[in-house]
């Protein structure tokens, strides 16, 4: 009886807490991303009569579609209070397997895509069973695991890059029309998968318990939530969300290239960052991440756009991650 | 206890290192040291090959160390550290940072081991023994002028995709490729600053790499869709640039010259990708340098200065009064698969 009390009581804490902090949460860390995204905008807007058509912004959402999926993975992980270094290398050595499957191997391109997944999986499967069984933080076990794949990237590609792929390999790459602007298929792939993950994390039980687990895992685990399954399942979809990437980037480039993922790594997290998702864990709303992508995106176009050097968009990125973060840590702080 | 057991093979080890190279001496074998930016890059793999083929045929025994990424100093200091610890009397390196790694160089010097920079010079270039490396500045030269011509007297909007301020094989291939067109105010050899002109309607940094260079170029379409030609620092931003244009239905009229002469880019030339690429030797950068190293070893005497290793235009619409070589040419000394 008293047990069944505590269990109640247990159970209220964590997801009252999550919901009270929602709101707030909203407001301070995810609004301020949207703000500094519009103000970029208007300002090159007011610059160069090329940057609000239609086809420049569709241009942003492509070039910034694979930094956004890793993102939604990187996303999922940093909700835990954990972080992902070996995102873009995984995003790496799965382009590799898939490209290389369907050409040098001559495997039918859906198969290669599949087993180029799979291989990106079984990394998210090491990290999480690594941080789950062993207990070593994700930090360190990411560390690890993205010099082993930078590593089996390398090695597997012998560094060459691979040409010629399969049709079915780029379609993603392909646009269509849509009120006279090309959009590309990995745009509405990128969407969709914020949408899915939007409504996933918000909406069912297994979304709260990711939210739940990041806030306070002790609490979590005595309700009877099982945290360490929910841990391993959170690392493995964020791979296999690599997976999706890494045939972004194939589709997008046209190649399979053994240099890629290199920035995307830190990238992702600047984004999950700037996107008001809490490094602490436990706090964050997905869409923030493509907001914060988008930050670096419209930069990147709207300073080539007027004629100025891009290493401006990192120093850029660089004062708005500080803030991004220092925001965070000062609403924490009111919090309590 | 348990301790004790490895340490006693690690000793065993090093004492049968120090044996094995102690019996290198004996044999007089010359001993050179060869530091790449990276393991991974073709470029540097073929490199490695034309110093193993070169060591072999003189009989000298070669050691090779790379950074681990780009710019990565320390692991080349330490490399020349173990080197010389391990005998080597002359030591060839691409510095991956020019001026850190000076200190480095002159108290390998001051050692008496011959240094020889391949590829990128020391900053400044006097801090090693000699430079084998091609002349990036010509490189750019040679496509500019290609470029002028191929253009054929119309008005010209170039796109050039660099690779990142400040870098002085950047800024000399971009300046090259201004004074091989004729643009004014071309800057000179000298210069680490990237030319401007008013024909050069946009540039942006491509890293080299092949995404990065699309995603450039497609910034700088958006900016300036009439483009005509294109520079680029490589020929995987070349290939990022022809992506870029053939997804805006722009490939056909525009012209993509670059710099390099891999395997990849070359056959990019053959498939009409690139227009022109100026090709460069890394196989003979190596082989020289090693031949280098046995005479020094040999007779004691160092060489000295820049040497330039050549370049080739590569292109296969041949200009009239431009001197150049067909993509089979090409194929045949290029390096990667």
């Amino acid at each position: 009886m008293e047990k069944s009390t505590l269990t109640e009581a247990a159970s209220a804490a964590p997801v009252a807490k999550t919901r009270g902090h929602m709101p707030a949460g909203l407001n301070v860390a995810v609004l301020g991303p949207f703000v500094a995204l519009l103000l970029a905008c208007i300002f090159f807007a007011t610059q160069s009569d090329r940057f609000l058509t239609g086809g420049n912004l569709s241009l942003i959402l492509q070039q910034v579609a694979v930094v956004g999926v890793i993102a939604i993975g990187q996303t999922l992980v940093i909700l835990t209070a954990g972080i992902d270094l070996s995102c873009g290398m995984v995003m790496a050595l799965a382009s590799m397997v898939m490209t290389k499957l369907a050409t040098e191997q001559g495997l039918p391109p859906l198969l290669a895509v599949l087993c180029g997944i799979a291989v990106a999986a079984l990394f998210g499967l090491a990290n999480g069973l690594l941080v789950t069984r062993i207990r070593l933080p994700s930090f360190i076990v990411t560390l690890g695991t993205m010099n082993i794949a930078f590593a089996a990237t390398q090695l597997y590609s012998n560094a060459q890059t691979i040409n010629d792929l399969p049709p079915t390999l780029t379609a993603l790459g392909n646009t269509f029309t849509l009120g006279g602007t090309a959009v590309a298929w990995g745009t509405i792939v990128m969407l969709g998968l914020y949408a899915l993950a939007w409504y996933l994390l918000r909406e069912t039980a297994a979304g709260r318990h990711v939210y739940a687990v990041g806030n306070n895992p002790e609490a979590t685990r005595l309700v009877g939530i099982p945290t360490q399954r929910v841990l391993l399942v959170v690392y493995v979809v964020a791979a296999i969300l690599y997976g999706v990437a890494a045939l972004l980037s194939v589709a997008r480039t046209g190649v399979g290239d053994p240099n890629a993922g290199q920035t995307e790594n830190l990238d992702a997290i600047t984004a999950v960052v700037l996107g008001g998702t809490s490094l602490f864990g436990g706090r964050g709303v997905v869409i923030g991440s493509l907001v914060g992508a988008l930050v670096v995106g419209v930069f990147r176009n709207g300073l080539t756009l007027i004629g100025v050097s891009s290493i401006y968009q990192v120093l850029v990125t660089g004062v708005l991650v500080i803030l991004a973060v220092a925001v965070d840590q000062l609403s924490r702080r009111g919090a309590r | 206890m348990k301790q004790i057991v490895p340490n006693l093979a690690q000793t065993l080890v090093v004492a049968l290192a120090g044996l094995a190279s102690l019996a290198a001496f004996a044999a007089d074998q010359p001993v050179i040291g060869l530091i790449t930016k990276t393991d991974t890059n073709p470029f540097f793999v073929k490199m490695k090959e034309g110093a193993t083929e070169m060591a072999k045929e003189k009989g000298a025994k070669l050691m090779s160390a790379a950074g681990t990424k780009d710019g990565d100093n320390a692991t080349q200091v330490t490399a020349i550290e173990n080197m010389i610890t391990a005998g080597a009397k002359t030591i060839l390196i691409t510095p991956n940072d020019s001026k850190a790694i000076v200190p480095a160089l002159q108290k390998a010097r001051a050692q008496g081991v011959m240094m020889i920079a391949l590829d990128s010079p020391a900053d400044p270039e006097n801090a090693t023994d000699a430079l084998f490396a091609t002349d990036n500045y010509k490189a750019g030269v040679l496509i500019g002028q290609y470029a002028k011509a191929a253009l054929g007297g119309k008005p010209a909007k170039i796109i050039t995709l660099d690779l990142f301020p400040g870098h002085p094989v950047g800024a000399q291939r971009h300046n090259g490729f201004m004074k091989g067109f004729g643009l004014a105010g071309a800057p000179e050899k000298s210069s680490n600053e990237l030319g401007k002109a008013p024909e050069i309607v946009c540039s942006a940094d491509s890293f080299g790499d092949q995404a990065k260079g699309q995603t450039a170029m497609e910034n700088c379409l958006q900016k300036n869709p009439d483009v005509n030609l294109v520079y680029t620092i490589n020929e995987p931003a070349a290939a990022g640039a022809h992506t870029a244009l053939q997804r805006a239905g722009k490939d056909k009229g525009v012209i993509i010259v670059s710099v390099d002469g891999g395997c990849a880019g070359v056959r990019n030339v053959k498939a009409g990708v690139i227009a022109a690429t100026s090709q460069q030797y890394p196989l003979k950068m190596a082989s020289l340098g090693v031949a280098a190293g046995v005479d020094y070893a040999k007779t004691g005497k160092k060489v000295a200065g820049y040497t330039d290793t050549g370049v080739t235009l590569i292109a296969d619409k041949p200009m009239a009064g431009i001197e150049s070589k067909d993509s089979a040419e090409g194929l045949k000394m290029c390096w990667g698969k």
